[in-house]
């Protein structure tokens, strides 16, 4: 049975290694350069010196300018994302359904092989494929893009590259070990829904659009909360005001915003400017704010005895999101593939 | 000795269709078997059932004295030739050589060699280009090589040209010549299957109408003809499986187990193809020895 899952697998097997050296050998040409700059900026004793701001900066800048560096960054890091859902769609969907639309299935179900182990044999091959080529991968653009990442996680670091830092969603679901977490829930993905539909092409289809709203849903509405947020209670600095809204006339909504003061690295969840009573504040934007200076208008609202509350995560439960999301994502996997072999005792096939 | 295939109350219902109701067999080992009915009546679904792909809804199946496909050896010990002769498209003829020899511990190599040689077939050939007998060969290779006790074929002669389908028999009675192995197969071509089968099993709208040894078959049934006369004179014993009358005369086809001593039949000997489409185009009778359902006027 492994010799058939073998040969089965072996051209796709085959391209996706070729394609892992190619970008292992563009990774470590330009990898070396990467390397040689962020050696040279000083960045990696910086804290030591106190000087963060500046070399970081400078560091960022040099990437931004260098055309190689800025667009391999971010297409790594684009790469790594769309590596599972490209596993679940081309490897997991047709596993089964080539065999169901070719009626293969029952010269493979004939021999003395039971279905069983039939399945088990073709999942576990081709998912530890799919999760060694995502680990892999992760591997590689970890280490080419370190240098960068580490930089970002400095407070000034953020210059040149927007604000991001890396539990940024598409930053996080392309670092670490998450990546394979995805691949293998992709591949199983991709294997359940081919076993329900039976055609391939429906299969790969309903495979891209679940694992996306599977993604989106995990980033955006359970990550946040997978560990309890910290909340940050601080006045609110009039000086350090860094926006305002408010609507056309005297008595209208206004909001303001000030910066973050929250460690660096941290994910901040919301940042919310409280009344002294304890609600969100809204306004009213006073007259002095349309007709004065900023100057009384900034005063204005420092005599308000607002306060920011920020909700985040900080930089160091980083490792504890990615095992957490990487153990979600496997035990998903694991569920869809005892969904398969329940499919597959069954015999719904024939 | 124990049955190949042994099945009590078997059915099968899908959604919305019953594709095998109440079947109850039990094949003795050591004959080739033909399965034959009209299209849809359930020759399929039995073979389905047989192999374990599929399960059976109601009633039990046991093929050689197990449950099918329940263990590797349990499956080691059927061959089986799926309706169109599904192979890799992808693979090679020595793939598939291989596929067996890995995937079955009793592979036997030599046979599954010799075979292909005597074939003519290219080993470096994909399945996916070879012809059709081309390629139920290949399938039916496969099936022989892993040596089993019994061999299911589902229309494997269906789709192929005259000449494919005489060496796919000759193949076939090469593999019984040896003995000790029983085959199945399923098959609208009567013809074929007179020429190599010694049981035969009659299947009509998801039923069993008919199951015996060839032999005994031709013995018991008689095609008659004789002057219109009162079905209800006609002996008590008689199965009457088909009549058609004209004016002055009756034809029917009889079983019974006794000879038949009125001089007013001209008795005649039923060839087996017409034995089968007697069955196949009749309904089936309440009980034995009454009137049948329909009659056909001449």
């Amino acid at each position: 049975m492994i010799w058939l899952t073998w040969r089965q697998f072996r051209a796709q097997a085959i391209v996706v290694a070729g394609a892992l050296a190619v970008i292992a050998v563009a990774l470590a040409v330009t990898g070396a350069h990467l390397a040689h700059l962020y050696d040279s900026s000083g960045v990696a004793a910086c804290q030591a010196r106190g000087d963060c701001g500046t070399v970081a900066s400078t560091f960022m800048n040099e990437v931004k300018a260098n055309l190689t560096d800025k667009s391999l960054y971010q297409a790594s890091a684009v790469l790594l994302s769309v590596v599972p859902v490209l596993i679940g769609v081309f490897w997991g969907a047709p596993l089964i359904t080539r065999e169901i639309e070719a009626g293969t299935f029952r010269l493979a179900w004939n021999q003395s092989v039971t279905r069983t182990r039939w399945l088990a044999v073709k999942l576990g091959l081709i998912g530890l494929a799919a999760m060694a080529t995502a680990g892999l991968l992760s591997l590689m653009i970890g280490w080419w893009a370190s240098p960068v990442d580490h930089a970002l996680a400095l407070p000034q670091g953020r210059n040149g590259l927007g604000d991001i830092n890396r539990f940024t969603p598409l930053l996080f679901g392309a670092r670490g070990i998450t990546p394979i977490g995805y691949a293998a829930f992709a591949f199983a993905l991709g294997v359940t829904l081919g076993v329900f539909i039976r055609r391939t092409v429906p299969a790969m289809a309903a495979t891209l659009a679940v694992f996306t709203a599977a993604l989106v849903t995990m980033a955006f509405w359970v990550r946040p909360h997978l560990i309890t947020p910290l909340r940050a209670v601080s006045p609110f600095s009039a000086a350090g005001l860094n926006q305002m809204t408010t609507g056309s006339a005297p008595g209208s909504p206004m909001t303001v915003t000030d910066s973050v003061h929250v460690p660096a690295g941290a994910w901040v969840l919301a940042n919310q400017t409280i009344t002294p009573a304890g609600h969100v504040f809204s306004g009213p934007a006073p007259q002095v704010c349309f007709t004065g200076t900023t100057q009384a208008c900034t005063a204005y609202v420092g005599r308000l005895h607002l306060r920011q509350l920020v909700t985040y995560q900080p930089a160091s439960r980083y490792w504890a999101f990615q095992g957490y999301e990487t153990a979600i994502f496997l035990a998903l996997a694991l569920a869809l593939a005892g969904a398969c072999f329940w499919w597959v005792r069954r015999r719904r096939l024939a | 000795m124990t049955a190949v295939l042994e099945s009590r109350g078997l059915g099968k219902r899908y959604r919305q269709r019953q594709a095998l109701a109440d079947c109850t067999l039990s094949v003795p080992a050591g004959h080739v078997v033909g399965l034959v009915g009209p299209n849809g009546a359930g020759k399929t679904t039995l073979l389905n059932l047989a192999t374990g792909l599929l399960a059976p809804t109601t009633g039990t199946i046991e093929i050689l004295g197990g449950v099918p496909a329940a263990s590797p050896a349990q499956l080691a010990r059927v061959g089986f030739v799926a309706q169109d002769a599904p192979t890799y498209a992808g693979l090679s003829v020595a793939d598939h050589l291989r596929l067996g020899a890995h995937m079955n511990p009793g592979w036997d190599a030599a046979v599954a060699r010799g075979r292909i040689d005597r074939l003519g077939l290219d080993y470096a050939q994909r399945a996916g280009k070879l012809s059709g007998g081309q390629r139920a060969q290949l399938a039916l290779t496969l099936a022989i090589a892993k040596r089993p006790e019994l061999l299911i074929l589902d229309e494997p002669i269906a789709s192929l040209d005259p000449l494919a389908r005489r060496e796919f028999l000759q193949s076939l009675m090469e593999f019984t010549a040896g003995g000790g192995v029983s085959v199945i197969m399923s098959s609208h071509l009567m013809a074929d299957l007179e020429r190599v089968c010694d049981y035969l099993i009659v299947l009509v709208a998801s039923r069993v109408r008919l199951a015996g040894e060839v032999e005994d078959l031709l013995a018991t049934h008689h095609l008659l003809t004789g002057p219109r006369r009162d079905p209800a004179s006609w002996p008590a014993g008689w199965q009457i499986i088909s009549v058609s009358h004209t004016d002055r005369q009756t034809t029917l086809l009889v079983r019974t187990a006794s000879p038949i001593d009125d001089p007013a039949w001209a008795v005649e000997e039923v060839g087996l193809e017409d034995l089968a489409l007697a069955y196949m185009s009749h309904a089936p009778d309440p009980a034995p020895g009454s009137a049948p359902a329909l009659e056909v006027q001449r």
